[in-house]
């Protein structure tokens, strides 16, 4: 059996006296594409930032390939892409990568690739701040496709973008995980589960379902995934 | 050690950007020293007591401000986030920004230097320790911007710490009343600000006393420019709430 990509036991996050995160199990295998879906305010942020390493927690265990969440070798194989486009702004979009190639130790190469996965290319050279918001997300997403890590975390990677662009980038998700890396991917639109190799339903810090898109359409007998996470969501309050 | 390299160049890229603040940034101490020496045209004595530690007071200032709020802009646009998930180590992160900032110091210092020994008659005639210092005051500035952003989550709460740690130092750094004619507790103050020693330096410049005489307030300000750098990288927090 291969090792883990992430495996995490009874994890545990609170603000203030509210727990965000309620005594979470989760394992996900490389090679694979989860989606992570569920209303906002649910936890998903949190979820992915107690993996990236830079969560608090109040208690359970983080191990993410082998190593605890955030340890100094997995910074190198893990990329973690926020949900607001976190590059810089008052840089060119070219100064942008160059930036986190350097601190990946990747060269020019991985710069010029990124760009071309992402249809920037012709952009190399605009300040990233006079971009469009779906632009912006791509040049985010970019700086992690150069690091080239074995986990992938996209905190809602596809918002705001065109329908095409977003079929083109889950195709991408899906060649990354045929190339034997692990993603993470959240989203609140539910359409986007079905591009997914599993499906992890969230809803006030727990998770309520984890399956495939079609054995939870079977399970819970709807056609949607919006339809099942409603169905889910309704057995819960009952 | 790349990556406080690259950080620096990035961190400059940016500046580079932004042409108003760094010509801001470059010109501001000269502008703002300009306007003192007239404000005291009439007394010449008083500009000649008090006008020489502007050189160090203003770079200082400016330094601060600049830096609590560029890095304290990294925190909100979640790139700090992002960079502490990379390989890049905390001390290369704040390393490259004082180094970033450093060199923008050099030529501030520069700049003002040459407007003090060659636009006024400062009393100054040794304008190369008169460059250390002023460089000395930036760094500091620098490196104390980087510590009370570890403190601040907005840039407003950034902004704040300007009159907290710039203003009690104006005051009781000797510049108003002489340190050792201030009540006692204000004189272990002093000894605790940077900017006294910085004061002290340029005054005992300004009255031609030789270079030995300053050896210890430059040593003293290399300390507080290492401390305050190290401390800043010690308090950022990787994993937050």
């Amino acid at each position: 059996m291969t090792e883990p990509a992430v495996q995490i036991s009874a994890l545990e996050v609170s603000r203030g006296s509210k727990a965000v995160i309620d005594r979470l199990d989760l394992r996900l295998e490389p090679g694979s594409v989860t989606g992570l879906l569920g209303p906002s305010g649910c936890g998903k942020t949190t979820l992915i930032r107690a993996i990236a390493g830079v969560q608090k927690i109040a208690g359970g265990s983080v191990t993410v390939l082998g190593s605890p969440a955030g340890s100094p070798q997995n910074r190198h194989r893990v990329a973690y892409v926020t949900q607001a486009s976190s590059v810089y702004p008052d840089l060119t979009v070219t100064q942008n990568l160059e930036y986190f190639a350097s601190l990946y130790r990747r060269d020019s190469t991985a710069v010029n690739e990124a760009l071309e996965t992402v249809d920037l290319h012709d952009d190399g050279h605009q300040l990233t701040g006079s971009l469009s918001g779906g632009q912006r997300a791509r040049v985010s997403l970019a700086a992690a496709l150069l690091a080239k890590p074995a986990l992938y975390l996209l905190d809602e990677p596809t918002v705001g973008l065109d329908p095409v662009l977003r079929r083109d980038l889950w195709a991408l998700f899906g060649r990354l995980a045929a190339s034997g890396a692990a993603l993470l991917i959240s989203s609140h639109v539910m359409d986007e589960a079905d591009r997914c190799d599993r499906v992890l339903l969230m809803r006030a810090g727990q998770l309520i379902a984890d399956a495939s898109p079609a054995g939870l359409r079977e399970q819970t007998h709807t056609d949607t995934i919006e339809q099942a996470f409603l169905a889910l969501a309704e057995q819960e309050t009952r | 050690m790349t990556a406080t390299f690259s950080t620096a160049k990035r961190v400059l890229q940016q500046l580079l950007h932004d042409r108003r603040s760094l010509a801001m940034a470059l010109f501001l101490p000269s502008v703002l020293l300009a306007l003192f020496g007239y404000v005291f045209h009439a007394q010449p004595e008083v500009f000649s007591r008090i006008g020489p530690q502007m050189l160090g007071l203003f770079p200082f200032i400016l330094m601060f401000l600049l830096t609590s709020v560029t890095m304290v802009r990294e925190r909100i646009s979640g790139t700090l986030e992002r960079l502490l998930t990379t390989p890049l180590r905390r001390g290369e992160l704040i390393g490259g920004y004082a180094l970033a900032f450093g060199i923008l110091a050099i030529g501030q210092s520069l700049i003002s230097t040459a407007v003090a020994t060659w636009g006024f008659d400062l009393g100054i005639d040794r304008p190369g320790e008169a460059l250390v210092f002023a460089l000395l005051g930036s760094v500091v500035g620098t490196s104390l911007g980087l510590l009370a952003s570890a403190f601040s989550e907005t840039e407003f709460q950034s902004a704040q710490f300007m009159p907290l740690v710039i203003i009690p130092q104006i005051l009781v750094c000797g510049l108003l009343v002489p340190v050792d004619q201030m009540p006692e507790p204000l004189q272990w103050l002093a000894v605790a600000m940077p900017l006294t020693y910085s004061t002290e330096a340029f005054s005992s410049l300004a009255a031609g006393e030789p270079a030995s005489e300053r050896v210890g307030e430059l040593l003293v300000l290399i300390g507080f420019a290492i401390g305050s750098v190290a401390l800043a990288a010690m308090t950022l927090r990787r994993r937050t709430s």
